[in-house]
């Protein structure tokens, strides 16, 4: 059973691996569109960031925060939402899928589902998301002061990829949602895009309310609010335990999981249009 | 007087279109509400540390915030309205059929895009600003007059908006695709209209220029009569200037393309 389910992990892999292949060759055709199209994402991903320093233009510090950890906070949190959209951003076209029938296409193919439409349309532009990212938290790391330790430094790295484990289950989510709802795909965007511009803000400057609301709820707070309050030796507004803050790599995984399932119940709910 | 009507049948036609989509309009709401009130925490924070910034106190910064999301679909800051359409059928030659209609194609898709716009507004701007206004301090007009001179201000946004996303749809004559002068005039018209912040929030010289571009007219200056930050008859005259120098733009566009460009398609 186990050997059985690691086969059909290795085949959506493979199978994932060589659909995106596909799209990165058949991107890689037009060339210059490419490059225009992924300044393009890097130039409006950017704008998030813009309105953080107009802010900044006129205040020293947002929610007892200064520029720069505001900055660490962004980065950390556009990085991993940006390679969460890479990975797999094309999953929020599912409701369009559904609604012309060509989701039939996919599920007649000797591949899994989810690997298909998740390399589905693989935009390698997405790239201008995660490089704009990764400037603004190499930028904050030369100016934020932080006492690095070993355990702070070995989070680094961790905050990325689970942040981006529990992005990737919000998407996954959102897909199975489509099925059930299949107009209503926008409400996706209200977690993905909204989760990522609301932890671009330090949690200081939100409602307790909603700090647990993302804390206990839908854990998008694992994703760089705990374990970044952490690094920068402040403390988070709910006075959590210490180890909270290494919880995440953990919180992806139960995240991830609990999509898988969402996943298969929209999956086996699904009716064709029959068109 | 056939011309009126026929004009009005197209509003009515693009209000029912975007009204039929009952789920997305819900999403749509959802959505919007959900970053409405992610920016009115960081809006707070922001006038909690210099309160009076850009002259607003914090009641009217939220409810700036909660016009934002209103108008975000209505005015298609965020891109969305019929200029899409438009581009696709210029680039697949459809638009020749536009073209030998009886109706004149810039007036034909203004009064589609103004019954869309009504339908957002109504759609999907009312929920969300109802709901800041119920969940948040805000900072309203009490007297009718007030709410009046504001609406002519929202419809004079929308001439506007529309008269830049007609040029840019226009573009599609000469460039055939699209997608790069969408993506531009989406960056511009997010960043200056005062999607991110208001205006007059901006610092220095960006902010007394980004005040007389055309953008300006799109949230800016609705929002400021609501708030009892401008007169509306200075704000009526910057906005019809700018409606006129675009719509006349699209219309000098519009001649040109339809006399120099061949027309795609078999």
């Amino acid at each position: 059973m186990a050997e059985g389910r690691l086969g059909r992990t290795a085949e959506g892999v493979r199978a994932y691996r060589l659909i995106a292949g596909m799209w990165v060759r058949s991107t890689m055709a037009y060339r210059a569109s490419f490059a225009m199209t992924t300044f393009g994402n890097f130039a409006a991903t950017f704008l998030d960031f813009v309105a953080i320093m107009l802010m900044f233009s006129r205040v020293d510090a947002l929610g007892g925060y200064p520029l720069p950890e505001v900055a660490f906070l962004y980065g950390l949190s556009a990085t991993s939402f940006g390679l969460a959209d890479l990975l797999i951003g094309s999953m929020d076209r599912l409701g369009r899928r559904v609604r012309d029938g060509t989701l039939d296409t996919l599920l007649v193919r000797p591949a899994p589902v989810l690997a298909q439409m998740a390399a589905d349309r693989f935009a390698l532009r997405r790239l201008g998301r995660v490089t704009q990212g990764a400037l603004v938290l190499g930028w904050s790391l030369t100016r934020v002061d932080i006492g690095w330790t070993a355990d702070r430094l070995l989070l680094m790295p961790v905050m990325v990829a689970s942040g981006c484990g529990i992005f990737c289950a919000v998407f996954v989510a959102g897909a199975a949602f489509q099925f059930v709802a299949q107009d209503a795909s926008e409400v996706q965007n209200a977690f993905t895009y909204g989760g990522t511009t609301l932890l671009q803000y330090p949690p200081t400057v939100f409602a307790k309310e909603l700090v647990r609301g993302v804390t206990f709820v839908l854990p998008l707070a694992f994703v760089n609010w705990l374990p970044a309050t952490y690094v920068l030796g402040r403390p988070y507004p709910l006075g959590l335990p210490q180890w909270t803050a290494f919880a995440s790599p953990f919180v992806a995984v139960a995240c991830c999981a609990l999509a898988g399932l969402a996943w298969r119940a929209g999956l086996r709910s699904y009716r064709s249009t029959g068109s | 007087m056939g011309a009126g009507r026929l004009y009005a049948a197209v509003a009515a036609g693009g209000f029912r279109r975007y009204a039929t989509y009952r789920a997305a309009t819900a999403a749509g709401v959802f959505t919007n509400t959900v970053f409405g009130l992610i920016l009115v925490y960081t809006y707070q924070a922001l006038w909690d540390e210099r309160p009076h910034l850009g002259g607003y106190d914090q009641a009217q910064a939220v409810t700036y915030v909660w016009l934002g999301q209103a108008f975000l679909s209505t005015l298609a800051i965020g891109g969305g309205g019929v200029e899409d359409e438009l581009m696709e059928r210029i680039r697949t030659g459809d638009v020749a059929i536009d073209l030998y209609r009886p109706a004149d194609l810039q007036l034909w898709w203004l009064a589609a895009d103004l019954g869309r716009a009504l339908f957002q507004l109504l759609g999907r701007g009312v929920v969300p600003f109802a709901f800041g206004a119920l969940c948040f301090p805000v900072a309203l007009p009490a007297d009718a007059g007030t709410w009046a001179a504001f609406l002519v201000a929202v419809v004079l946004a929308m001439l506007v908006g529309f008269g830049i996303r007609y040029l840019v749809a226009l573009s599609a004559f000469w460039l055939l695709d699209g997608t790069g002068v969408t993506q531009m005039a989406w960056l511009l018209g997010y960043f200056c209209s005062g999607m991110l912040l208001p205006l007059n929030v901006f610092p220095g010289a960006l902010g007394e220029v980004v005040r007389v571009l055309p953008w300006s007219s799109l949230l800016q200056a609705p929002a400021d009569i609501l708030l009892g930050h401008a007169d509306p008859l200075p704000t009526y005259l910057f906005q019809g200037a700018w409606a006129v120098v675009l719509l006349g733009a699209g219309r000098l566009a519009q001649s040109a393309a339809t006399r120099r460009v061949v027309v795609q398609g078999g």
